[in-house]
């Protein structure tokens, strides 16, 4: 099938510069377009307000993710201390009042259930894992991993259009501009 | 542009008289002004290349030490029976809890470097978390293997997890031995997420430069398809803030869990309120020790002193001088509430650690742990990587002797002198321990093969030109001063290449 028609994916520009980027950044945020990303080997300080992101929600997640294990430490251990099987040793009792000891193993599970959402919470907000993307096709992406720095604007942006995004990225001075095409249509 | 007062100031500056002002540079985290692409290039280049003939030989007999001491030690007391061990009637906890303690304590530096100095902002950590974080989990699964074995029939093990029994019993929530399984069981699971979610980045690096087809696809469904896009970094750093904040108060917690063991008990020279500060910072202690006696060869090994300088060397001897000191004070503070509460049990119990039949552990564990890290007040000590070689196998020794001279010279003797005995590890003690020595090396032998054992991405962070207004950055060069590097002496000596 060497005439099928491949869907582009969007323009890919490089930047020499964490400073370049970061001000290339800006004016993509200022110039509204909404399905772009940065891309670079290693987190860019204050690059999230140049993008213009919203803060992660991920604390709120991993706060009832903590509550959830709180609340199961505290269950496990009261109702089979105090309801299932009571049992009376280092003379304490067999009821609420022995919740202290209940402690180390409350706080534990918090934690663990803290750790668990973080992780499942984080790869749910990014979205991986993926098997592929369509940046993977570009050659030149594979520096992202190295010491490339990035920016994608994607087609499906409504501010989009074929001539004028790879102008406005040569404009930002970014360099080897490649038009990326999706592989997997 | 300069105003008009920068020009005049400038002009003041030029026309400063008398002798030029010395000013100490900051110590470069990374020295000699290395590209992003370096860093890649280093560290990728250890698992890329042929491993270097020193890698084998060491990886050899630690492997077989491994597989004679845990495999062959743990058949033969899993096939004949727990007695093969020397634990006694009176001796309930030898050598395997002391073994347990050990190597659990070892765990809480690589803890330590990358949640608390992370929270704090000790940027000098990124060298050194990545192999310090391997240590802690490859140190949690030897601690593993002794309580694991020691509940006698191991096939029973399942009995500490919070499900019914076979006799639809619960287990005692009450019990410090409970608390245990669960701080362990979560420290350990999430210290692998912390090291792994870090390591997501840098396998995504090595994906990008593999060549093989294995080799591609293994490191691409570990790295998950990482593409380093900026709104990944973003939930990324909070995913990692948020974990150094709950290992910080966790890593404090499990080692005051397990000095609960001993401290809850009634048994003189254990039930004391000091215990939790104490092995806290006895496991913080040990620990760093353990993570300079293996990083210092790995450095000189794979050529990363440019990534882990003379600086970080330095910092870690301070804090081993400082916890050193804490456990010091520790100790001297037992002996004294031994003397001063009046409690005569109490006294007896440290008089026979001082000078019992096993006077020599309490005495190596004095000389080791106090004396020792006291030469890091002297620079000199510090800059001599012998001497903190040195130091760091005392403090290794010294620690743990520390938990053999806690349990080992206090069980056997309690309250009753006509119960008292002398106890004895047997020969499977022995190669247990050593074995599971040889497993830690041949784990991390295999770590620094196959995984990146510096953290890459942020290494790259703590790059000048990472900061994104450093073009911005205008050189305001003081002609009134003489800039020296910290470690001038090094360089001029040619211990650090320019």
């Amino acid at each position: 099938m060497s005439t099928s028609v491949k869907k582009v994916y969007g323009y890919l520009a490089e930047f020499e510069s964490a400073s370049k980027l970061w001000k290339a950044c800006e004016e993509c945020r200022d110039a509204g377009f909404q399905k772009w990303d940065a891309f670079s080997s290693f987190p860019v300080h204050g690059l999230d307000k140049a993008m213009g992101l919203k803060k992660s929600i991920l604390p709120y997640l991993v706060f009832f993710g903590g509550l959830t294990g709180l609340a199961t430490g505290f269950g496990l251990a009261y109702i089979t201390q105090v309801e299932i099987y009571p049992t009376i040793v280092q003379a304490k009792p067999a009821n609420i009042f022995t919740v202290p000891a209940f402690f180390p193993i409350m706080f534990e599970l918090t934690i663990l259930l803290s750790g668990f959402t973080t992780l499942f919470g984080l790869l749910g907000l990014m979205g991986l894992p993926r098997l592929n993307h369509p940046l993977f096709a570009s050659e030149q992406f594979k520096r992202v991993t190295d010491d490339g720095l990035f920016i994608a604007i994607e087609a499906r942006d409504p501010k989009f259009s074929p001539l004028g995004t790879r102008e406005f990225l040569e404009q930002l001075g970014g360099t080897n501009i490649e038009l990326v095409e999706d592989d997997a249509n | 542009m300069a105003t008009a007062t920068e020009t005049k100031s400038s002009a003041e500056v030029k026309e400063r008289k008398g002798p030029k002002l010395p000013v100490l540079l900051r110590e470069e985290l990374i020295l000699n002004n290395r590209s992003a692409n370096w860093v890649t290039e280093r560290i990728c280049g250890i698992l890329e290349k042929p491993q270097p003939m020193l890698w084998w030989l060491l990886f050899i007999p630690a492997a077989l030490v491994a597989a004679i001491g845990v495999g062959f030690g743990l058949t033969y007391l899993v096939s004949t029976g727990v007695g093969v061990w020397g634990n006694t009637n009176r001796a309930m906890w030898g050598w395997p809890i002391v073994n347990f303690v050990f190597w659990i304590g070892i765990g809480h530096a690589g803890t330590l470097i990358s949640a608390i100095l992370f929270l704090t902002r000790q940027n000098w950590r990124t060298s050194i978390n990545r192999a310090a974080e391997a240590m802690t989990i490859f140190a949690v699964m030897c601690a593993g293997i002794f309580p694991a074995f020691h509940v006698g029939r191991v096939w029973m093990v399942w009995f500490l997890a919070p499900i019914p029994n076979a006799n639809a019993i619960w287990q005692n929530f009450k019990s410090p031995l409970l608390w245990d399984v669960f701080a362990v069981s979560t420290y350990f699971t999430i210290s692998l997420i912390f090291w792994y979610l870090g390591m997501v980045p840098d396998l995504a690096t090595i994906r990008d430069r593999a060549t093989g087809k294995v080799r591609k696809a293994l490191y691409g469904i570990f790295s998950l398809g990482w593409r380093g896009s900026n709104r990944h970094w973003q939930h990324y750093e909070v995913a990692y803030l948020l974990l150094a904040a709950i290992s910080t108060p966790l890593v404090l917690s499990v080692h005051s869990i397990v000095s609960f063991d001993f401290a809850t008990s009634v048994v003189p020279g254990w039930h004391t309120t000091i215990f939790p500060p104490y092995f806290v910072a006895g496991a913080v202690f040990g620990g760093f020790a353990m993570v300079l006696t293996i990083m210092i060869p790995a450095r000189a090994l794979y050529g990363l002193q440019d990534m882990i300088t003379m600086k970080h060397i330095d910092n870690m001897a301070k804090i081993i001088l400082t916890t050193g000191t804490i456990v010091g004070y520790a100790y001297l503070m037992e002996l004294f509430v031994a003397y001063f509460s009046g409690a005569k049990y109490e006294a007896m119990a440290f008089k026979y650690r001082l000078f019992g039949p096993e006077a020599i552990g309490y005495w190596t564990m004095m000389s080791c742990n106090v004396i020792s890290p006291q030469l890091f007040w002297w620079r000199k000590c510090r800059e001599n990587l012998w001497v903190v070689m040195g130091v760091c196998m005392a403090v290794n020794i010294g620690m743990w002797f520390e938990r053999f001279v806690i349990i080992v010279t206090t069980l056997p003797r309690m309250w009753l002198p006509g119960d008292w005995k002398t106890y004895a590890p047997s020969p499977v003690d022995v190669m247990t321990f050593v074995g599971t020595i040889g497993m830690f090396l041949t784990l991390f032998l295999l770590f620094l093969r196959f995984l990146p054992c510096i953290n890459i991405a942020e290494v790259k962070w703590t790059l000048p030109e990472s900061d994104p207004h450093h073009d911005d950055k205008e050189e305001l060069d003081d002609p009134g001063v003489v800039k020296i590097a910290t470690y001038q002496k090094e360089i001029d000596n040619g211990a650090v290449k320019a």
